[in-house]
């Protein structure tokens, strides 16, 4: 589904991605870990084709398709989401508008009929129930208010009504309760399927307990220095950082 | 690919779809003012001498005058005598007495303009008066207003029909020498709209004007006149839109509103003039003077304005708050985009006591736009309770574009309260990116974007003419991303 051959990439003079090589076939989760400032954000900003990152080097497929050269937008209706760390508000746009426009443009770009008001509001109130979700969040301007709990939660139901072939998730965990945690993992899991891939990007093992991965990979330095299966995220946790970063060097 | 900004570059790059010109043929005055013209033009509307009489002592009077400067626009001098201060589509003997004998040409420019003027084919409960140029050439739904004892005619019918109505009201809200551009209007003005709803009365439909400048080298000076007897409310609509032409060309219109005990008057307009082009040649300079005065107790004026279109828009819909417990409110989305500048907003005259005011303002500004709200809020010393609430936000599209506030306050009464709230927002990189990630183009994320931040002022237009401005706005922001 997914194939990621040396690649380069940076902001301004600084480069953050040197090298990174990755495979992710269908229905594979995959987890990237690693230190503050390895690259593991940039990874997924990249993929995602966010404006500011420069790709030096490298390629990147996905389905065929040579992903680096397709706008946001296009990438996004070919089933490439982004749950994102940090959440933007957009005031006066309701959640309910922006997930029906949303599912819309994408669903017209692959020659899929559009959905009306009534089939959405079916199927939105079947997903916010998964995510233990009150109605009246579909009323609410996007994000505007909302508590770190509540964005991130909001995050996985755009996943879920979007249904993307391949969904990264950026440090869905970072300022979760344990409850909350527990919430949005269950909204994950929900999600895995045969066709679906993941990409979770945490600092900690701690998701990792509730989504548990096919892969674990660490981002050090620009670079995947380490893979291996489940296990490698429990002996990350035991040793630390420093010690595949020592390996690596 | 490309950065965000540069994006937001290439969406600011709009197509003005109303644009086409008309070929009709035309009686049009030679450019110039003086009294003979002004003569001339009375004699022409067969107008009674009150109103030559009105039209002179404001000539002479606008000839003492100067053009405002003090609004925050850069304005290239007005040559007032290049211009023409008449122009009409020709027509046969007294003009259409229906739609048949009007024009083709003309109802298919309405057409068009998605105006249908045909009776039938409106949507029901709209009543339309279409003003081209300098003449007002169809109002439809006549009949079934006269049945509820609605006036509503071109003001220069008006003239003709109901003399002494026009005559008692006309100026006594915006007197002749209020200023530079209503004194111009007030000695030149050619048609417009009047509406009388009796006591008592709802009007049963909306009622609309269109306005449109077709021909080249002339002004569009329109009067509207809008009585609420007491306990009668209505609705009215007024759109605007102009081909593109190099050259500026001025539209100067008053509109004069008078609200008796109980009655309301909702006031909306969709201003759309052609705004220029990229490179800031040509568009339509719009100098209007709107007040309303609440004459009576308990009485309610609400203005609405969406104001995407013109090169320069100066314009400041007020309400006179002269009845106790009268109340009354401005809704304003006004868009610039390339090089328009926008300087309007409101003024609240609190006299009456338990008067209040609302005043929510929303200012858009793209590509190299200056966007300014100027509004005062005066509290006279007889007004005990007055209240004001004030919410004003500018938006900014872009790194080029200013957003400026000039927010005015004069309190004379200790019991008033007055609130005033306002941001500054800029459509972030980060709103944009998350949108498209989402799927959506960066076009219409940057219009749903907009469209949110005007939601409050959306909801406060008719129905139809909601989807009509969402639509316009996004029209308007084509381009400014890519």
């Amino acid at each position: 589904m997914l194939s990621i051959e040396n690649l380069h990439a940076s902001v301004g003079d600084t480069s953050i991605l040197k090298g990174v090589n990755l495979q992710i076939n269908p229905g594979e989760v995959h987890a990237i870990m690693g230190p503050n400032g390895a690259g593991k954000s940039t990874l997924s900003h990249v993929l995602s084709g966010k404006p500011g990152y420069i790709v030096t080097e490298g390629k990147v497929i996905y389905k065929g398709q040579n992903l680096l050269e397709m706008e946001p937008e296009l990438r996004a209706r070919a089933g490439v989401f982004l749950a994102f760390q940090y959440p933007v508000e957009i005031p006066g746009v309701s959640n309910i508008y922006l997930l029906k426009a949303a599912l819309n443009a994408i669903r017209k770009h692959n020659g899929l009929e559009e959905v009306d008001a009534m089939d959405f509001l079916t199927l939105v109130k079947d997903k916010i129930k998964l995510l233990q979700m009150d109605e009246k969040f579909l009323y609410r301007a996007v994000n505007e208010g909302f508590s770190g709990g509540e964005k991130k939660r909001n995050e996985i139901l755009q996943a879920a009504i979007l249904e993307p072939a391949l969904c990264m998730l950026d440090e869905t965990d970072s300022g979760l309760d344990i409850d909350a945690l527990k919430i949005v993992a269950d909204g994950v899991n929900s999600l895995r399927s045969e066709d679906r891939s993941f990409l979770m990007i945490t600092h900690y093992q701690r998701l990792l307990d509730y989504i548990k991965p096919d892969f674990v990979h660490v981002l050090a330095h620009g670079k995947i220095v380490k893979s291996g299966g489940a296990e490698l995220a429990l002996e990350l946790e035991a040793k630390g950082y420093q010690w595949v970063e020592g390996q690596a060097a | 690919m490309s950065s965000s900004a540069e994006e937001i570059e290439q969406l600011i790059s709009q197509e003005y779809k109303q644009g086409f010109v008309t070929e009709l043929e035309v009686d049009t005055f030679p450019p110039g003012l003086d009294e003979d013209v002004i003569a001339k033009l009375s004699k022409i509307k067969n107008e009674p001498d009150f109103m030559l009489e009105y039209r002179l002592k404001a000539f002479r009077h606008w000839q003492t005058m100067k053009s405002p400067d003090w609004a925050q626009l850069n304005i290239e001098p007005i040559d007032y005598q290049s211009i023409s201060y008449y122009s009409a589509p020709k027509r046969k003997e007294d003009g259409p007495q229906s739609l048949d004998e009007v024009d083709p040409e003309l109802l298919d420019t309405y057409k068009k303009l998605g105006i249908p003027l045909d009776e039938q084919e409106r949507l029901a409960g709209v009543a339309v008066d279409a003003v081209f140029d300098s003449v007002s050439v169809a109002t439809t739904f006549k009949g079934k207003l006269k049945d509820a004892g609605v006036i509503f005619c071109p003001i220069s019918e008006a003239l003709q029909e109901h003399p002494e109505l026009v005559k008692q009201y006309l100026g006594s809200v915006v007197p002749e020498a209020d200023n530079f551009f209503a004194a111009l209007n007030a000695a030149v003005f050619t048609d417009g709209s009047f509406v009388y709803i009796p006591k008592g009365v709802r009007c049963p439909m909306e009622l609309s004007t269109y306005f449109r400048i077709n021909a080249a080298n002339t002004g569009q000076f329109e009067r509207t006149l809008i009585i609420a007897d007491e306990g009668s409310h209505v609705s009215y609509l007024e759109g605007c839109t102009a081909p593109m032409r190099d050259e500026n060309q001025l539209h100067a219109a008053v509109v004069e509103l008078i609200v008796l005990d109980n009655a309301e008057i909702k006031y909306s307009t969709v201003q759309n003039w052609y705004p220029g082009d990229e490179n800031g040649v040509g568009g339509i300079y719009n100098f209007v003077t709107k007040r309303a005065e609440c004459r009576g107790s308990n009485s309610k004026v609400s203005w609405t304005q969406v104001e995407t279109g013109s090169a320069i828009t100066w314009k400041y819909p007020s309400c006179v708050l002269l009845g106790d417990d009268s109340v009354g409110e401005f809704y304003s989305v006004a868009l610039t985009n390339n090089y328009q500048q926008a300087d309007t907003g409101t003024k609240m005259i609190h006299i009456g006591k338990n008067t209040s005011s609302t005043i929510i303002s929303k200012g858009i500004s793209a590509g190299k736009a200056q966007n300014t709200y100027r509004g005062l809020v005066k509290v006279g010393k007889r007004a005990e309770n007055a209240r004001n609430y004030t919410q004003c936000d500018s938006l900014l599209v872009g790194d080029k574009c200013g957003a400026h506030t000039f927010p005015y306050v004069e309190v004379k009464q200790p019991s008033a309260q007055i609130e005033h709230e306002a941001t500054t927002s800029k459509i972030s990189e980060d709103q944009l990116f998350f949108c498209q990630q989402r799927g959506l183009s960066a076009e219409d994320a940057v219009s749903m974007i907009v469209n949110g931040f005007c939601k409050e002022v959306f909801k406060e237009l008719p129905m139809e003419f909601a989807v009509e401005a969402q639509a316009l706005l996004g029209i308007s922001l084509e381009g400014s991303v890519g």
